[in-house]
């Protein structure tokens, strides 16, 4: 028989083990209750609001920090800002506007604003756009507006994206900015004589391949064709979608045959050592030039014409700020959207992080090197802008369906378009 | 008798219920704080299993048979078996996916399993040093998969890489691109994987020829039979519990290898695997809660046979014994 006391001994134990099992249930109550940001907002009039952020890199993160700090100055508000992981915080959002999310918030324009937007998780802002509205163009406030015709969205700065190239090289090879397709296919063909790699390109993460697919389809179907079709308005199994793999069929002996082991950062390292001729990308790309040399050396084209509208329409995503559903009722908050709008707001950002281009009209470009004011000038003169196709599209259509098409398509040049539109009609019909 | 006393009895009281005056049930002299010990004993693991296994997987199986965008719940829609065609038919990686994972199966079972038995039988032998190279082939299992991806990729880099600086091919239009190329990235992922899967099973095995009784092998070798011999005639049936462990930790390694390709490129471009489709298809902005559960439920059923197996095998011996 054991000693009474030894027993007593062992279920004080395994009371003890209990509590420690009942205190592993509490804890994701416990990590649930941490996600909620201690918030001052949400009350009519409060003066002060939280701010989600996803600028986690040290450049836009002190830049958004800077754009409170000037909004704080002028409205004597207080803001408290929650920086988040770039990508948790895209991957996320779901989640973060369900919950309980900060008042304002970092966004992109597009089909990734209008979505959210029109299943009424986040704020309309037409008396902002009221105030701000003149200081935009049409292309600007049509990608803040939301499905149902409000505006929800306040551009802080956006990108373009193009063919960048050193100009050191050009000039010793002679080489010509290339206007239409024709110059363009001549032009890789020489290159390859020179025993460059044509065209850079980088597709391990699978999302760049989106923009020359964007690009090519714009320029064969036009601006209207591309954004019917990220919207699925437009079947994916039709000639003008075989068209546009046609014609990058003619290119992909020119790209860089092994983009798909690469990151977007290999390949611009590739285009500073002069391996690869030109790379099409965002002008995010010159994030990466290190070497103010080899940065001064860096030029820009539009992509060239192939068969309608010319170069009228430009890829130049839009990053900006919204309100969440909450977040609508913060006057201070909506204040501060309205700051953005101006071009104080935005100088105050752009002063840190000056790798982008303003969007507001009265901002003062002065500080701009020509390189800026020559993408600024581009975008400026696009009839149309379009943002990028996860932003266009369903970003389930192109993390799904379209990416991994696409990187098949690089490898082998093959591209089964009634597959993809079987897998469309079930990623949108999903929404 | 105070209750501690009387509590402490009541084990001996269970044994011993031949004797007719104890036969009316056990709960009866069971103290109430038994009773209260017993139920949290049994009832919070339950509660656990319930609330992390059970419910979530029974979540999943309904939700694969519904559309949703993972937003309102008034968002959901019935889709009946849609998800499933969807998965089986329309979806491209899908079919990958399976093979991809039925090569990992093949792969680990025909070289990675056999270096394991083959390292624990070499250590098992005396050799000198034995320590130190148990520690060096056991060292990778300690790190997380996701941490020998990034290991193995420097391994691997096409332009900076080891393994093309040591075929010469470094920087040169021949290098081989060992993770970008669709037709070999798979193997470099498995051979990655089986680097840590090696050490894994030769630990098991090393334990498992600890406890063969070394009679066998002087009987063997009394009755004439040589070192092969003795091995897979005598050592490795007596081995068989470690065996059967081993085959089932081999199948669910092979189910569960997500992440060295998540790590090498989200399972995407040759590296499909019906986990990384899962994760693709549940997470993040390409949330496609259907198709994603519908294919966490056909990884389910899959996952399912080795555990039966498993669970049937461990209990038929069981009942034999």
């Amino acid at each position: 028989m054991q000693h009474p006391s030894a027993a007593f001994n062992r279920r004080a134990l395994l009371k003890g083990a209990g509590i420690g099992a009942l205190g592993l249930l509490a804890a994701p109550a416990l990590a649930a209750c941490t996600g909620a940001p201690a918030s001052g907002g949400g009350k009519s009039g409060s003066k002060s609001f939280s701010f989600g952020s996803n600028a986690s890199d040290d450049v836009p993160k002190r830049a958004y920090a800077a754009f409170v700090a000037a909004f704080e100055k002028k409205s004597g508000d207080s803001v408290k800002i929650n920086t988040t992981d770039h990508n948790s915080f895209q991957e996320k959002i779901a989640n973060y506007l369900q919950g309980s999310p900060d008042d304002a918030f970092t966004w992109f324009a597009g089909y990734r604003m209008q979505y959210y937007s029109k299943k009424g998780l986040t704020a309309s802002i037409d008396d902002v756009w009221d105030k701000i509205g003149d200081n935009y163009s049409d292309g600007l406030a049509k990608a803040s507006t939301g499905e149902d015709g409000k505006k929800y969205f306040v551009p802080n700065y956006n990108y373009p994206w193009g063919f960048f190239y050193r100009k050191s090289v050009w000039q010793s090879k002679g080489y010509q900015v290339p206007k239409t397709m024709d110059d363009f296919e001549a032009l890789c063909k020489q290159m390859k004589g020179d025993g460059l790699i044509p065209i850079g390109f980088a597709d391990k993460d699978a999302w760049p391949a989106c923009g020359t697919f964007d690009y090519i389809n714009m320029r064969t179907n036009g601006y209207q064709f591309h954004m019917d079709l990220c919207a699925h308005k437009e079947s994916w199994n039709q000639k003008k979608v075989q068209d546009v793999f046609d014609t990058w069929k003619i290119l992909l002996p020119y790209q860089d045959p092994a983009a798909l082991g690469m990151t977007w950062q290999d390949a611009a390292q590739k285009l500073a050592k002069s391996q690869t001729g030109m790379y099409l990308l965002g002008s995010f790309v010159t994030q990466q030039f290190t070497d103010p040399a080899v940065l001064a050396d860096i030029d820009f084209f539009p992509f060239p014409e192939i068969a309608v509208e010319g170069q009228d329409a430009i890829e130049a995503p839009i990053d900006g700020l919204m309100l969440s559903k909450k977040g609508g009722d913060s006057q201070a908050a909506r204040d501060m959207l309205a700051f953005m709008g101006t071009g104080a707001g935005q100088l105050a950002y752009w002063k840190v992080d000056s790798s982008n281009l303003m969007t507001a009209k009265d901002a003062d470009t002065s500080g701009y090197s020509a390189f800026s004011k020559k993408l600024a000038d581009v975008i400026a003169q696009a009839k149309s802008v379009s943002q990028f196709f996860d932003r266009d599209a369903l970003p389930a259509m192109a993390s799904n369906v379209l990416e991994p098409a696409m990187q098949s398509f690089i490898k082998d040049g093959s591209i089964d378009l009634a597959s993809i539109e079987s897998q469309a009609k079930t990623q949108y019909a999903d929404q | 008798m105070t209750e501690e006393q009387l509590a402490a009895s009541a084990p001996a009281a269970v044994r011993g219920r031949e004797t007719p005056a104890r036969r009316h049930g056990h709960l009866r002299q069971l103290t109430k704080r038994d009773v209260l010990t017993l139920s949290l004993m049994a009832g919070i693991p339950t509660l656990i299993q319930l609330c992390l296994v059970w419910l979530p997987t029974l979540f999943s199986i309904g939700l694969s048979f519904v559309r949703w965008n993972g937003l309102a719940f008034g968002d959901m829609r019935p889709a009946g078996l849609d998800n499933y065609r969807f998965v089986f038919t329309d979806y491209t990686p899908f079919w990958p996916a399976v093979t991809h994972n039925i090569l990992w199966l093949l792969f680990l079972g025909v070289i990675g399993t056999p270096l394991g038995l083959l390292l624990a039988v070499l250590l098992d032998s005396r050799i000198r040093f034995t320590r130190i190279y148990q520690s060096i082939f056991f060292t990778p299992v300690m790190l997380s998969l996701a941490l020998i991806g990034i290991i193995w990729q420097l391994f691997y880099s096409r332009d900076n890489g080891l393994l093309n600086f040591l075929l010469g091919t470094s920087g040169t239009p021949h290098a081989v691109d060992w993770l970008g190329d669709s037709s070999v990235n798979i193997w470099a992922a498995m051979i990655a994987a089986t680097w840590r899967h090696a050490g894994y099973v030769m630990i098991l095995y090393l334990a498992g020829l600890k406890g063969v009784d070394p009679t066998l092998r002087e009987a063997a070798a009394i009755d004439g039979a040589n070192g092969p011999q003795t091995f897979f005639r005598v050592v490795f049936p007596a081995m068989k519990p470690t065996n059967i462990i081993i085959v089932v930790i081999t199948i669910i390694e092979s189910l569960r290898a997500f992440d060295i390709v998540y790590v090498i490129n989200k399972g995407t471009n040759g590296l499909e695997l019906l986990s990384a489709l899962v994760i693709q298809n549940l997470v993040g902005e390409g949330q496609v809660i259907g198709v994603g559960s519908a294919l966490a439920v056909v990884l389910l059923v899959i996952s399912l046979v080795p555990i039966v197996f498993y669970l049937t095998r461990t209990f038929r011996s069981q009942e034999d014994e």
